[in-house]
């Protein structure tokens, strides 16, 4: 732990700590940079308790709704200076710094924190678990309050929109006008490409990263395995499993199934090649290569910390999400004054650069202010969480731009 | 991409550039020009790029550009969405320069373009003495390196405009030191031409 860190413990802010102002016997003074955010917390959110539930795209109301989500750096006396980063389909609230007694950070540590692309020394972040999730925000394994069970499939089915409107919420309750970005990658663009459709003053500029405006026949196929995966569970029982045995082999399942797309053919090669995970004797159908050992690892990793009908209504959100509403993609961003930056990597076939370039094309014909970059990377889908460098490059700049740009940014 | 006159370039350009017009810089580079063109005239610009490295340093520069490559960006605009559209020095490095004007000339309402002049003294020196491939300060590659694909003279682009009936609206052209008043197509090294679709008034 840093000095900065155990200095703001003894004057008991562990929150936050880097670049703010804190108050010693009387003094301001300005602690010293650091490149890690340290200890941070989760807060909660409670709105749309009965009769006020929030109706949903399905036309289904619910409430009461809890978001779970964290927030780091300092908002600025205009309160101008908010970033909403977004998280991918197993992501969560916590995007950056340590948890108390963890060891590894957020899952975006890399791009948040003092110094970092997302400049916690200049920007407030904040980060929400997405609705239907598993990581506090009400999802299928919340109590329903009028039934005091876990909701199981009684849960309604959601949508991205549901999610960014619950979003929204937590930014009025922030009391925050005009965020200046939003951000995220694969499900966190399709929440970035909808904010930017659904409230497009409510934003300044998006950060779109390795996503599509909606899911090809072929994104759809592999979610479709991986909920069969779990609804073949034994232990899944129409849901309503809880309190039971997870149904874990199914999750796994579709978790390895997930991570075989996250990857591209030349970094599984790279990673694993054919080498064997055991020196003995194989048994018949043991795991007998190193990329079988990993799927299983981050498979059983997973289900630990995740729930699997989250799984089944996250999935299902991604697949029906279609931001351009059945219309042609540049009707919906027509007169949108956001900035925009669209990523894409060049080894992405979950989510390849041409669904980027489909999002481009639109902004191009609706005349946004927009820019492209596709990535020279070999990551495959990951590369949205590991080519750091470049993407800090990029982000650092445009986020500068759009702070620069106050009045609101010109559509060409 | 680099020549050995960019500031008398840009100035020409910059001078043909109405305050607060709307800019779409074909192979932008760096973005140096567009940088200018924000500057002084207070533009709104987007440029299209095809190198990685060049887009960072756009971005670095607060500039919008698209990673992609001009024979194809260009068609996914509408007519005459914006007031300029640039190429220079990117003109003759395109697959089909024939296609990418006519699009350029669609898409904007006036098209700048700049090239290497193939027919400058120096080059007809070398291919006429030494029977070599010529190496000039605006065409300072060796034929094994060079990103041009297509070399033509101020003459040659000149009579392709006449053939295609596209209005020479503004001529500059430019020498190692300074402009060139006579003789463009032997003693300048660059040509640079403000081009419309509007009706050609001076067709012989």
């Amino acid at each position: 732990m840093s000095e900065i860190n155990l200095l703001a413990k003894q004057i008991k802010r562990a929150r936050q700590t880097s670049g703010q102002r804190v108050d010693i016997s009387g003094q301001d003074f300005v602690l010293e940079k650091s490149d890690r955010l340290g200890i941070v917390e989760t807060d909660y959110f409670h709105f749309a308790f009965p009769p006020n539930e929030i109706t949903l795209e399905s036309g289904e109301k619910l409430g009461s709704v809890t978001v779970a989500y964290e927030t780091y750096g300092q908002l600025d006396d205009q309160r101008s200076n908010a970033i909403l980063i977004l998280h991918a389909l197993s992501g969560d609230a916590h995007a950056a710094g340590f948890h108390k007694g963890d060891e590894k950070p957020g899952w975006w540590d890399d791009m948040i924190g003092p110094g970092k692309a997302f400049d916690t020394n200049k920007y407030f972040i904040i980060c929400s678990n997405v609705l239907g999730g598993c990581k506090g925000t009400t999802g299928p394994s919340s109590i329903n309050s009028k039934t005091g069970k876990r909701y199981g499939l009684d849960f309604p089915i959601i949508s991205i929109l549901d999610m960014v409107n619950v979003q929204k919420h937590l930014i009025d309750h922030l009391e925050i006008d005009q965020l200046l970005s939003v951000a995220g990658g694969s499900m966190g663009g399709m929440q970035a490409l909808e904010w930017l459709v659904s409230y497009p003053s409510r934003l300044k500029s998006a950060i779109v990263i390795a996503t599509a405006a909606k899911h090809s026949p072929q994104q759809i196929a592999f979610h479709e395995v991986g909920r069969q995966a779990i609804m073949a569970d034994p232990h899944w029982k129409e849901g309503h499993y809880y309190g039971g045995h997870f149904p874990a082999k199914g999750l796994v399942v579709a978790r390895m199934v997930g991570h075989i797309t996250y990857m591209s053919e030349v970094s599984m090669a790279e990673k694993f090649g054919r080498r064997l995970s055991h020196n003995g004797k194989p048994r018949r159908f043991s795991i007998d290569f190193e990329v079988e050992e990993y799927l299983h690892n981050r498979g059983d990793h997973f289900v630990k910390r995740f729930d699997a009908n989250s799984y089944l209504y996250i999935t299902k959100a991604i697949d029906s999400f279609d931001v351009s509403q059945g219309k042609e993609l540049y009707k919906v961003f027509k007169g949108n004054k956001a900035k925009v930056l669209v990523l894409g990597f060049k080894s992405d076939w979950l989510y390849p650069a041409s669904q980027s370039k489909e999002i481009v094309k639109a902004c191009k014909l609706a005349g946004v202010d927009t820019t492209y970059c596709e990535i020279d990377s070999t990551y495959g889908h990951d590369a949205f969480l590991l080519e750091v460098e470049e993407e800090t490059h990029l982000v650092k700049h445009f986020l500068q731009k759009a702070s620069f740009e106050r009045g609101g940014g010109r559509g060409i | 991409m680099q020549s050995e006159t960019p500031s008398l370039e840009y100035r020409a350009i910059l001078k043909w550039i109405r305050q607060g017009s709307s800019v779409l810089d074909l192979g932008c580079g760096d973005g140096a020009l567009m940088d200018l063109l924000v500057r002084e005239r207070g533009v709104r610009a987007q440029g299209i790029e095809i190198d990685e490295q060049a887009i960072y340093q756009c971005v670095a520069n607060g500039l919008s550009v698209f990673h992609e490559d001009i024979d194809h960006g260009l068609s996914d605009y509408a007519d005459q969405s914006f007031d300029y559209v640039i190429l220079n020095q990117s003109f003759q490095q395109v697959k089909s320069p024939d296609l990418v004007l006519k699009e350029a000339l669609r898409v904007g309402r006036e098209v700048i373009a700049g090239f290497p002049n193939f027919a400058h003294y120096q080059a007809r020196l070398q291919i006429f003495f030494k029977g070599k491939t010529p190496v000039t300060p605006s065409l300072p590659y060796e034929w094994h390196d060079t990103p041009n694909l297509h070399f033509l003279s101020i003459s040659d682009f000149m009579e392709y405009c006449r053939q295609r009936n596209i209005k020479l609206e503004k001529t500059a052209f430019v020498g190692k030191k300074r402009r060139i008043k006579i003789f463009p197509n032997l003693f300048a090294l660059t040509g640079i031409f403000l081009i419309s679709n509007r009706e050609a008034n001076d067709i012989d």
